[in-house]
């Protein structure tokens, strides 16, 4: 047997016996998801206990470094174990911004004392992380932020204002872009770390046509920033920024692929148009347009593994991201346009059991932010248009 | 095993690159249809892929082949139809060979195909739209069956040497049980070929069996159970039939890229154009997801997965879709001049229908998928 025959057998066994049951169930609803942090209060018993015995491991990262609270595995290890978890539908036991986000950035820019910081407590899921990027005029243009970042010695003077801070009333510390030279575009921008408890701090959620508030504006009053939370060099913010942008457009794009246990939208048309005596759902051009959807998001599927398998040779163009993060969020909002068309009126009911309580129509309008979060699906297009074609400015 | 083509297949795809577009470029095709060749493709052509083994790819070592997988031959086929050459390597070195593999047959025929001096066709289709189902008869006769009825859209039927029939020995016409697959030597008594000129300039025979003789010997597998044998030949032609679609696509893509980096209009490169850029990044990636399905299904057809079967479905139907928007795009990018004979980009658009046809289209294997899927 090889090492790794060795590593997926034991995987196996470990996960068998140290998985809760509840743990191998989908996830009903973001209160099922765990985000940790400060303010996270388990839903269950079997969500602690499954985070402790990752986090333990080291799996919550499997492929972070030992050092910083990692499971310190070759990709090869880290792909046998989302394999196996995938084959006992176990959830994942810790969701971040830390993990996807600041994780990989620090990791590549961060001094060696904010790495054992910062990196040991996103893996325990100690610490809850927000992203500090889009502001009021700097959306798409987000190299235009304004938020300012005052010298002052050893700390900066930070005033401003944050937009579209996903769940910020509900985070521990924040990863923020500020402007530290107004003299230069890109060139002016510095990435800092600073607790969202500081003096000066305040956020303000805000109301979505889904009816949900996961993003926020933020709000910065003379907040004082110690300079040892500056990452990487003073106007050299925008190297790690783009290069974090490309872990969190790899995170988003994971939302086209289909979840684990069941197929809701194909469930979904059989159960309110039913099946004919052929086999076939009954309406048949709600069924072709499910099923070429299908064709799509199974190649969408494979397309995710390469692009993985890719990244960890370093293989992957490194304006790949982009090209995922454009066909998985044109993709999720294509399956939730079909899973309303397949539910009907029942899925427009906005509170109802017929909708899971509202889950479908919220969930149909909150992919509409997919392909504008994140940058939109126009930069995205430029982005490929320009760094992986080469096509002229 | 990591979804990206390893060290060695690299190696082979630099090989066969360098050589089909050195000896089998566009031109080459255009050059067999301006001088209404009627044999359909070149046999030196076929005679050097043998010289460098590639007619054995599938075929195990010890019989005399490469030893390859559907990865290698997809390599070759990605090539083959960026280039557009005319080849028999899809049905003689690909869903022939697997049909043939592991029978009885396979001693018969394997040493001609490895040589070159053997080709294949694929008698499958017998309506204008591919079906998995098989209704033409073969009655058992003597010591054998005789077979009558008609087939259709067969690439090289006029010229190959082999002829592997699937016919309905038992059972009616949706079965799985009660098909057998045959194997007919171009010179049966009874047997005429008509061969038809396609869109894309290439040829498919309508194939009428008369009262086709054919022994005993001639079944390949189990007499009933040809579904097996059929399966094997269906999963390889679907996938090599991807592969070439991807060759034909990225062709097409490579193509209209470059075109755009040098048709000035108003002053400037149209490449410079946001309303183009952003269709082109949007083809780029139909394709790249595309390219994805296609490795998938190779590999899974590679290690003998349950779950292939699957995959060549949604590689099948995902090449179709993104070579079509690919050849579409590129001759509405190229203007006027994509419209010409004198330029390639329409060859593109044409082989890419064919290919598109083969073995099932877009819409067969999404409904496949679908009924799989239980709706």
């Amino acid at each position: 047997m090889s090492d790794l025959d060795t590593f997926r057998s034991e995987t196996r066994a470990w996960l068998a016996e140290n998985c809760p049951p509840e743990m191998r169930k989908p996830v009903r609803s973001e209160d099922d998801v765990c985000w940790g942090g400060r303010q996270f209060k388990p839903s269950s018993p079997a969500q602690k206990d499954w985070l402790d015995k990752m986090a333990a491991k080291g799996w919550t990262v499997p492929d972070w470094p030992k050092a910083y609270g990692g499971g310190g595995l070759s990709p090869a290890e880290t792909k046998i174990l989302r394999e196996e978890m995938a084959a006992i539908k176990a959830r994942n036991p810790l969701n971040s911004f830390g993990i996807s986000m600041l994780g990989p950035a620090l990791l590549k820019y961060g001094t060696e004392e904010q790495k054992l910081d910062h990196l040991t407590k996103i893996a325990r899921g100690e610490i809850r992380w927000c992203q500090g990027y889009s502001e009021p005029n700097a959306g798409s243009d987000l190299a235009g932020l304004a938020t300012s970042a005052e010298d002052k010695g050893d700390h900066y003077l930070v005033n401003g204002q944050k937009v579209w801070t996903s769940y910020a009333d509900k985070a521990d510390w924040i990863f923020c872009l500020v402007r530290t030279d107004k003299t230069s575009k890109q060139g002016g921008i510095s990435f800092v770390l600073f607790d969202m408890a500081s003096p000066g701090v305040s956020t303000k959620p805000i109301l979505l046509i889904s009816g949900n508030s996961p993003f926020c504006e933020t709000f910065f009053d003379n907040v004082e920033v110690p300079k040892v939370n500056r990452v990487y060099d003073e106007n050299k913010g925008w190297d790690v920024a783009k290069y974090l942008l490309g872990h969190e457009r790899e995170m988003i794009s994971g939302m086209g692929l289909a979840s684990s246990g069941g197929n809701p939208l194909i469930d979904g048309a059989i159960a309110t148009v039913g099946l004919g005596h052929d086999g076939r759902l009954a309406d048949p051009l709600l069924r072709a347009s499910i099923a070429l959807f299908e064709v799509r998001a199974k190649a969408f599927g494979a397309m995710s593994e390469r692009f993985i398998d890719e990244l960890k040779a370093g293989k992957a163009h490194p304006a790949q991201p982009s090209m995922m993060k454009y066909y998985g969020t044109e993709l999720n909002k294509s399956r939730y346009e079909l899973m309303m068309a397949a539910g009907g009126s029942d899925a427009l009911e906005w509170d109802s059991d017929r909708s899971r309580g509202g889950a479908i129509p919220r969930s149909w309008l909150r992919t509409k932010a997919n392909s504008i979060e994140g940058g939109t699906s126009e930069i995205q297009l430029n982005i490929i248009a320009k760094r992986i074609l080469e096509l002229p400015a | 095993m990591p979804l990206y083509l390893d060290d060695d297949q690299t190696a082979l795809q630099d090989t066969i690159r360098d050589f089909v577009a050195e000896h089998a470029p566009v031109s080459h095709m255009r050059a067999l249809r301006d001088a209404d060749d009627t044999t359909g493709f070149s046999r030196d052509l076929w005679k050097q892929f043998a010289e460098m083994g590639f007619t054995g790819i599938l075929i195990g070592e010890d019989q005399g082949g490469l030893g390859l997988g559907h990865v290698e031959a997809g390599v070759v086929l990605e090539e083959i139809g960026r280039n557009l050459s005319p080849s028999p390597f899809l049905s003689t070195a690909v869903a022939a060979v697997e049909a043939l593999k592991g029978t009885g047959q396979a001693e018969r025929w394997f040493p001609g195909i490895i040589a070159g001096e053997t080709v294949a066709a694929l008698a499958i289709d017998e309506r204008a739209k591919h079906r998995d189902t098989v209704a033409m008869k073969a009655e058992r006769s003597g010591n054998g069956f005789r077979l009558t009825g008609e087939k259709r859209f067969v690439t090289h039927g006029h010229t190959a040497d082999l002829i592997i029939v699937a016919a309905r020995t038992g059972g009616s016409d949706d079965d799985a049980d009660g098909i057998t697959l045959f194997a007919v030597p171009k010179d049966a008594a009874g047997l005429s070929a008509h061969a038809e000129r396609l869109a894309d300039a290439s040829l498919a025979a309508r194939l009428e069996f008369d009262g086709v003789e054919v022994d005993a010997d001639a079944v390949i597998g189990e007499v009933d159970a040809g579904r097996t044998p059929l399966d094997r030949l269906l999963r390889a032609g679907r996938t090599g039939a991807s592969a070439e679609l991807l060759g034909v696509g990225g062709g097409a893509m490579d193509m209209t890229v470059g075109y755009m980096k040098q048709r000035k209009q108003f002053g400037t490169l149209i490449g410079s154009f946001q309303a183009l850029q952003h269709r082109a990044a949007h083809l780029y990636s139909e394709m790249e997801v595309a390219r994805a399905a296609v490795l998938k299904a190779q590999q899974l057809l590679d290690q003998g997965s349950d779950r292939a079967d699957e995959a060549v479905s949604v590689a099948k139907a995902m090449t179709a879709l993104a070579t079509t928007l690919s050849v579409q795009e590129g001759v509405q990018m190229h203007g006027g001049i994509g419209m010409t004979d004198e330029y390639d980009i329409g060859f593109y658009m044409k082989r890419a229908r064919v290919l598109a046809e083969m073995f099932g289209d877009a819409n067969f294997h999404a409904d496949r998928l679908a009924l799989a899927a239980g709706y």
